[in-house]
C-alpha cells in the first residue's frame, strides 16, 4: 500500500547514486588538448542512475498517462485520431533521419522531393496556389498569416489597416497572434445560431481593416452559414482573410477552404493528417495561401530548380519569396513531421481523405444523438466533426465542466476539452475522430449518461471525482501559489539583480 | 446567488469598487469579481507615485483559469499599493473588500465619484450579467 | 448509425456547404497499402547522403551526436507519442513529471532557476527572450542588440517575429575580430542584449564582460547556448546571464534535416511570469500526494488571449522527453564525456589541419567542437571534392553570410567522428591546394 504522500514515480534525482551511469563512451582515440580550466564548470547537477534505472522509470512514468493508444481521448479541435505506427517508421529511414539541415542540396534530393510533393497536396488539398511548409505549429502558422497580410497591405502602400476582425468563439492563439503581429483586434459576436453575426461584420468592416481570422467550422463545430457572403463583405472592403485550419478534419474532400476564397489557411499536420501529439508536440503548421499572398510566403519554399527530362528525376531546391515575411524558425522547418504526414496523405489518396471527413462528421453527429436529451445543446444545428455541449443542469448549481470531466476519467475516458469556446457556459467540446468504432462512441455515450444521472442523485460520485487515476483530484491553485518549478536549487537569486523596469 | 456590495462606496461596470476615506480613497475589486475568478493565486500592483486616467489598467489578477485586468475607477496618483496581497492573494477571496484593497489613491476629482453606481444599481448590474 | 443522426445519406450532413464547391475532385495519387507507402519513402531516401554513410563535418547549430538507444525505444511508447498536452494532470502524471524533471535538468545545464517546457527550437526561443524583455520594461525600451556572432538564422527569425512591433533590432555587423565593440552599442534604451556561447563560430567569448555592460545600463543579457558544451563548461547563468536559451536538438534527437527539435528556455525566477511557454509545477493531490500540473497557465493564450505572454500552444513536447531521457542516461558523467569527446576531437583535427600548406585555423579565442578553417580556395569548391571524391559531408561555407570570411569553413567534431574520420578529412583537405 502506498504511503498516501509518496510519489507515483519517484523523481528522476531521487533515484540518482554517485557514480552510477546508464551508458559508457569509448576513450578518446585522438590525442587529448588541455581543457581551459579557467572555463570549466565545477559541478553539473543531472542524476547518475543505470540504464535500467532510466528504462524502469520513465516506463513507469509513461504508464501513468492516458493516451489515444490507451483508450478514447475526445479532445474538441484536437482531432486525436490514430496516429498510424508506419508513419514513426517513415520517419525514422536513415537516409531522412540522418541528414543535416544544411547539406547541399544535391545530396539530399529524396528530403526535398518529398517536402515538394507535400506541398503541392497541401495546396490540393486547401485549394491554394502556394504552400509553405516552415511553421512548426497552428500558432506559428497564424502568426505567419497575419504578418503576411500585414505585409500584403504595407507593399500596396496601405498603412491604415492596422485591425484584424477576430469572432469570439475563435481560438486563443487567433488574438495573440494577432498581438504579436503588432495589430489590433476588433472581437465579433456570434449570432444565435454560432455564426458570425454578419450585421455586426458589415459595420465593423472600413479601409481600417486588414482581414478576418475565422475558423470553419468553428470552435462549435458548426460552418459558418454564410460564409460566401462573409468573405464577400470582407473582401469588399479590402480586407483579406485568415482561416484558422484546426477543424479541417470535417473538410477534406468536402469543400476547399481555398475555392470558397480564403486567402490564406495554417493546416495542423498533428490534428487533420494523423502526426502524434506527443505529450504537447511537436506540431507542424504550414500555410496555404491565395495568388496574391504568394511573394510574402515564409523562407524558404521548396522549388524545381530543373525540370525532369525522360531519364532524370526533376532537381529540387529552395528559394526566398520575394517579398518574404522572412524566416520563421531555422532550417527546414518540422521534417519528421513532414514525413509522416507524407505517409498519412500517401496511405488515403483523395478519396480516403473525403472517407476521413464523413466518418468524422458521422461520429460526431452519432454521438451527440445519443446525449443530446441529457445535455443541453446550445445551437440547435447540424454539427460536423465536433459539437459543443454545457456541462451543467440549472437544477444542479454545484457540479460543473470540471466535475462531470473528472468523473469520465473513472470510466477510462480522457475528458472532452473544457471551457472552451468561452462563449458556452461550462462547456465540454467533443470530437470523436473517424478512426473511432461504434461500441467506443456507444460507451462514451453511456458513460455521459450515467453521469447525467449521478449529477442529479448522488453528486458526490462527481465532486470527488476522479478515484480510479494513479493521483486523486489535483489542487492547481496550489500549484500557482507556490511556485515550484525546479527540484532542486542549486542556483538561488542572482545577487547582482538587472534593472528594475520601472525606471 | 448574492454577491455583497456594501453601500458605503461606489463601483464601476467593470467590478471595481472605490471608497473614500478622508484625502485619499482606497481601490479594490468586488466579491461578485473574486467570484468570478475563483482562487486568486496573483496579484500585480502598480508602483507607488504612478499616475492613471480613469479606466487604466491598474493592476491584474490571476486565478487558475483566468486572468483580469483591474481598472482605475478615477483618476489619480497612487500613493500606496497593498503590498501584502503580493504574499497572501487569497485575501482578495476572503475579503475583498476590506483587507484586499489594493490601492489608495490622492484622485484628481474626487467629486466625479457621484457619477459612479451605488450599490443598488450594482447588485443589479451583477444580476443582469448573471443568468 | 444515420438513422439516429436523423438523415438518409452521409452527404446530407454537408448540405450546408455551397453547392458549387461541394465535394471536389482531389488531384492526389491513389492511396498506397502500408507496405508499399513504406518502400516508396526508402526509394525516396536512398537519394538521401546522411551522417551514418558519410562522416559529417557539417555543425552550424545542427549537430550529429550519439542517440543512445532506449530514447527511441521511449519515445516510441504510446503513453508519451500520443497522449496531449497534459490539460488534465491527473491522466498525465507520466508527461507532466517527464516536464518538470526536464525543466530541473536544463536548470542545471544553464545555471538558471526556472526553465520552460519547450519552444519550436533555438531560433523561436531567441525570439520568445526578445518578447519577453520587452515586456518586462513594459514598452519605455525597444532598442534590441544582436552581437555579430549570433546564429544567422537567429537574427532572420527575431527580425521576422519582431516586424510589427516597432521596434530597433541592431544587429552589430562588424567584423568577428571587433568583438569588443559589442558593448559600445549598449545603452538606457536597450531591452536585451543577445549573444551566443559558444558563438556561430565555435568561439568562447567573455559573458561576463557583456553582462556587466548590460547590466551597467540596466538591459537585460540572453545568452544563447550549447547544450553539450554545458556538459563541460560553466554555464552563462553563473556569468550574470538573465535568459539562456538554445538549440536542444544534440539532447537525444537525430538531425533529420531540422526538424523537430527543440528550444530550451530558462531565466531566473522573478522573471518567471515574463516566461512565454508551458510551465510544469509541483504541487499535491486531494490526498496529500505529490503530483505535477501545468501552472501559470493565466499567462497563455487559452486565456489571456490578446494579452498573453506569446501565442505558443503546442510546443516540442516529445523532444523535450527524449532530451529529459538522454540526460538522465548520460547524468553528469555521461555528459561530460560527451562534452570532452567532441573538444579532443575538434582539436586535433584543428592542429592536423593547421599543418596544412593554404589552410589556417583561427586561434582568437578558445573553442569548443567547431572552428574556422581558412581555405585556399572557395568552400564550395572544395565541398564538392570532399563529397564527390571522398564521401566525406564537409563544413558551413561561411562566406555566405560574411564578406570578409569568404573561403572560410566552419567545420564541427562530434563524438561521432573518429580518429580515421579524421585523419582522411586531413588527407583529403591536404591534397586539394
Amino acid at each position: 500500500m502506498i504511503s498516501p504522500n509518496k510519489r507515483e514515480e519517484p523523481l528522476v534525482y531521487e533515484l540518482s547514486r554517485p557514480g552510477r551511469r546508464g551508458i559508457q563512451f569509448p576513450d578518446p582515440d585522438v590525442p587529448r588538448t588541455k581543457l581551459p580550466s579557467s572555463l570549466l564548470r565545477e559541478d553539473l547537477n543531472l542524476p547518475e542512475i543505470t540504464q535500467l534505472d532510466a528504462v524502469r522509470h520513465f516506463q513507469r512514468l509513461s504508464q501513468l498517462n492516458h493516451s489515444i493508444d490507451s483508450g478514447f481521448y475526445p479532445l474538441g479541435s484536437c482531432t486525436m485520431k490514430y496516429n498510424p505506427r508506419v508513419n514513426e517508421d517513415a520517419a525514422r529511414i536513415p537516409g531522412f533521419l540522418y541528414t543535416h539541415p544544411l547539406q547541399d542540396t544535391n545530396t539530399v534530393q529524396g528530403s526535398l522531393a518529398l517536402m515538394h510533393e507535400l506541398q503541392e497536396w497541401l495546396k490540393e488539398i486547401g485549394g491554394f496556389a502556394g504552400v509553405s511548409l516552415q511553421p512548426a505549429a497552428g500558432a506559428h502558422g497564424e502568426l505567419s498569416g497575419i504578418l503576411m497580410i500585414r505585409a500584403y497591405h504595407l507593399a500596396r502602400g496601405d498603412k491604415g489597416r492596422r485591425k484584424i476582425l477576430i469572432p469570439d468563439s475563435a481560438h486563443g492563439t487567433n488574438p495573440a497572434s494577432t498581438t504579436m503581429s503588432g495589430l489590433e483586434l476588433i472581437e465579433l459576436p456570434s449570432d444565435k445560431r454560432g455564426n458570425v453575426d454578419v450585421k455586426v461584420l458589415r459595420s465593423a468592416c472600413s479601409e481600417n481593416v486588414a482581414g478576418l481570422m475565422i475558423t470553419n467550422p468553428n470552435t462549435l463545430g458548426l460552418f459558418e452559414e454564410h460564409i460566401e457572403e462573409v468573405v464577400d463583405i470582407v473582401h469588399d472592403c479590402g480586407g483579406l482573410i485568415y482561416g484558422d485550419g484546426a477543424n479541417m478534419n470535417a473538410l477534406t474532400g468536402i469543400v476547399r477552404p481555398g475555392d470558397l476564397g480564403f486567402d490564406v489557411m495554417h493546416y495542423n499536420l498533428h490534428k487533420t493528417f494523423s502526426t502524434p501529439h506527443g505529450g504537447g508536440g511537436p506540431g507542424s503548421g504550414p500555410v496555404g495561401v491565395s495568388e496574391r499572398l504568394m511573394d510574402f510566403l515564409p523562407d524558404p519554399l521548396v522549388t524545381i530548380i530543373e525540370d525532369s527530362d525522360e531519364d532524370e528525376p526533376p532537381l529540387y531546391g529552395f528559394k526566398t519569396p520575394p517579398k518574404t515575411i522572412g524566416r520563421m524558425k531555422a532550417f527546414n522547418g518540422q521534417f519528421g513531421t513532414l514525413v509522416r504526414a507524407y505517409a498519412y496523405i500517401r496511405a488515403h489518396g483523395g478519396d480516403g481523405l473525403r472517407g476521413n471527413a464523413e466518418h468524422a462528421v458521422l461520429n460526431a453527429n452519432y454521438l451527440l444523438s445519443k446525449v443530446r436529451d441529457a445535455y443541453h445543446l446550445p445551437f440547435e444545428r447540424t454539427c460536423l466533426h465536433e459539437f459543443v455541449i454545457e456541462g451543467r443542469w440549472r437544477d444542479v448549481p454545484n457540479v460543473h465542466a470540471l466535475d462531470i470531466s473528472k468523473r469520465l476519467m473513472d470510466y477510462g475516458f480522457h475528458p472532452p476539452t473544457n471551457y472552451f469556446p468561452l462563449i458556452v457556459k461550462e462547456a465540454l467540446m467533443i470530437e470523436p475522430t473517424e478512426t473511432e468504432s461504434r461500441e467506443t462512441l456507444d460507451a462514451f455515450a453511456d458513460a455521459l449518461l450515467e453521469i447525467a444521472a449521478a449529477a442529479h442523485n448522488n453528486p458526490d460520485e462527481l465532486r470527488t471525482a476522479p478515484q480510479t487515476t494513479p493521483v486523486g483530484r489535483i489542487d492547481e491553485v496550489r500549484a500557482a501559489r507556490n511556485l515550484v518549478l525546479c527540484c532542486h536549487t542549486q542556483y538561488p537569486s542572482n545577487p547582482d539583480p538587472s534593472a528594475d523596469p520601472e525606471s | 446567488m448574492n454577491w455583497s456590495a456594501p453601500d458605503d462606496r461606489r463601483y464601476t461596470e467593470t467590478d471595481e469598487w472605490i471608497m473614500i476615506a478622508g484625502d485619499t480613497a482606497k481601490v479594490g475589486i468586488t466579491d461578485y469579481a473574486q467570484d468570478q475568478l475563483s482562487d486568486i493565486v496573483y496579484v500585480e500592483l502598480p508602483a507607488t507615485g504612478a499616475s492613471f486616467d480613469t479606466g487604466d489598467i491598474i493592476a491584474i489578477v490571476e486565478s487558475v483559469k483566468a486572468a483580469a485586468d483591474v481598472h482605475m475607477p478615477l483618476s489619480g496618483v497612487v500613493t500606496e499599493a497593498n503590498r501584502d496581497l503580493e504574499d497572501q492573494p487569497d485575501k482578495v477571496n476572503s475579503d475583498p473588500h476590506g483587507d484586499a484593497w489594493f490601492i489608495k489613491v490622492k484622485l484628481h476629482h474626487p467629486s466625479k465619484i457621484d457619477a459612479l453606481m451605488d450599490s443598488e444599481a450594482y447588485a443589479h448590474h451583477c444580476a443582469a450579467r448573471n443568468n | 448509425m444515420l438513422a439516429a443522426c436523423g438523415v438518409e445519406d452521409i452527404s446530407d450532413f454537408f448540405a450546408i456547404i455551397p453547392e458549387k464547391k461541394r465535394f471536389p475532385t482531389l488531384d492526389l495519387p491513389e492511396p498506397l497499402s502500408e507496405m508499399e507507402v513504406l518502400r516508396e519513402l526508402k526509394e525516396l531516401a536512398e537519394s538521401n547522403a546522411d551522417a551514418e554513410h558519410h562522416p559529417c563535418f557539417l555543425g552550424a547549430g545542427a549537430y550529429h551526436h550519439y542517440v543512445p538507444a532506449l530514447v527511441n525505444h521511449m519515445l516510441l511508447r504510446g503513453e508519451f507519442l500520443t497522449a496531449y498536452t497534459p490539460y488534465q494532470p491527473e491522466v498525465s502524471q507520466g508527461t507532466l513529471q517527464t516536464m518538470f524533471e526536464y525543466q530541473s535538468m536544463i536548470c542545471a545545464l544553464t545555471g538558471m532557476e526556472v526553465a520552460n517546457a519547450s519552444h519550436y527550437d533555438g531560433a523561436t526561443s531567441a525570439a520568445e527572450a526578445v518578447i519577453m524583455a520587452l515586456k518586462h520594461f513594459r514598452g519605455h525600451r525597444t532598442k534590441i542588440v544582436l552581437s555579430p556572432t549570433l546564429h544567422p538564422q537567429y537574427s532572420q527569425v527575431i527580425y521576422t517575429y519582431t516586424q510589427g512591433m516597432g521596434i530597433k533590432t541592431l544587429a552589430v555587423n562588424e567584423p568577428p575580430d571587433e568583438l569588443d565593440n559589442l558593448n559600445t552599442h549598449i545603452d538606457e534604451q536597450t531591452a536585451l542584449v543577445i549573444m551566443q556561447y559558444p558563438n556561430f563560430l565555435g568561439e568562447l567569448e567573455d559573458i561576463e564582460n557583456v553582462a556587466k555592460a548590460s547590466h551597467d545600463n540596466g538591459a537585460l543579457l540572453c545568452v544563447v547556448t550549447n547544450p553539450i558544451a554545458m556538459g563541460m563548461l560553466k554555464p552563462p547563468g553563473e556569468y550574470g546571464a538573465d535568459i539562456v536559451v538554445g538549440e536542444g536538438q544534440p539532447l537525444g534527437i537525430p538531425m533529420s534535416y531540422g526538424g523537430p527539435y527543440l528550444g530550451f528556455f530558462a531565466t531566473r525566477q522573478k522573471l518567471v511570469r515574463q516566461m512565454s511557454g508551458r510551465l510544469v509545477g509541483e504541487t499535491l493531490d486531494v490526498n496529500g500526494k505529490p503530483s505535477y500540473a501545468l501552472t501559470l497557465t493565466p499567462r497563455e493564450q487559452h486565456i489571456r488571449r490578446d494579452k498573453a505572454t506569446s501565442n505558443i500552444c503546442t510546443n516540442q513536447g516529445l523532444m523535450a522527453t527524449a532530451a529529459a531521457i538522454y540526460l538522465s542516461v548520460l547524468g553528469k558523467q555521461g555528459l561530460r564525456e560527451v562534452a570532452e569527446l567532441c573538444f579532443h576531437k575538434a582539436h586535433y583535427a584543428s592542429d592536423c589541419i593547421d599543418t596544412l600548406p593554404g589552410y589556417s585555423v583561427r586561434r582568437e579565442r578558445p573553442f569548443f567542437l567547431e572552428f574556422v578553417l581558412r581555405c585556399p580556395a572557395p568552400v564550395s569548391e572544395i565541398n564538392a571534392i570532399l563529397f564527390d571524391d571522398y564521401g566525406i559531408i564537409g563544413g558551413y561555407d561561411l562566406g555566405q553570410d560574411h564578406d570578409d570570411l569568404k573561403n572560410h569553413m566552419l567545420l564541427a567534431v562530434t563524438e561521432m567522428n573518429t580518429r580515421d574520420d579524421i585523419d582522411a578529412l586531413v588527407e583529403a583537405l591536404g591534397a586539394i591546394k
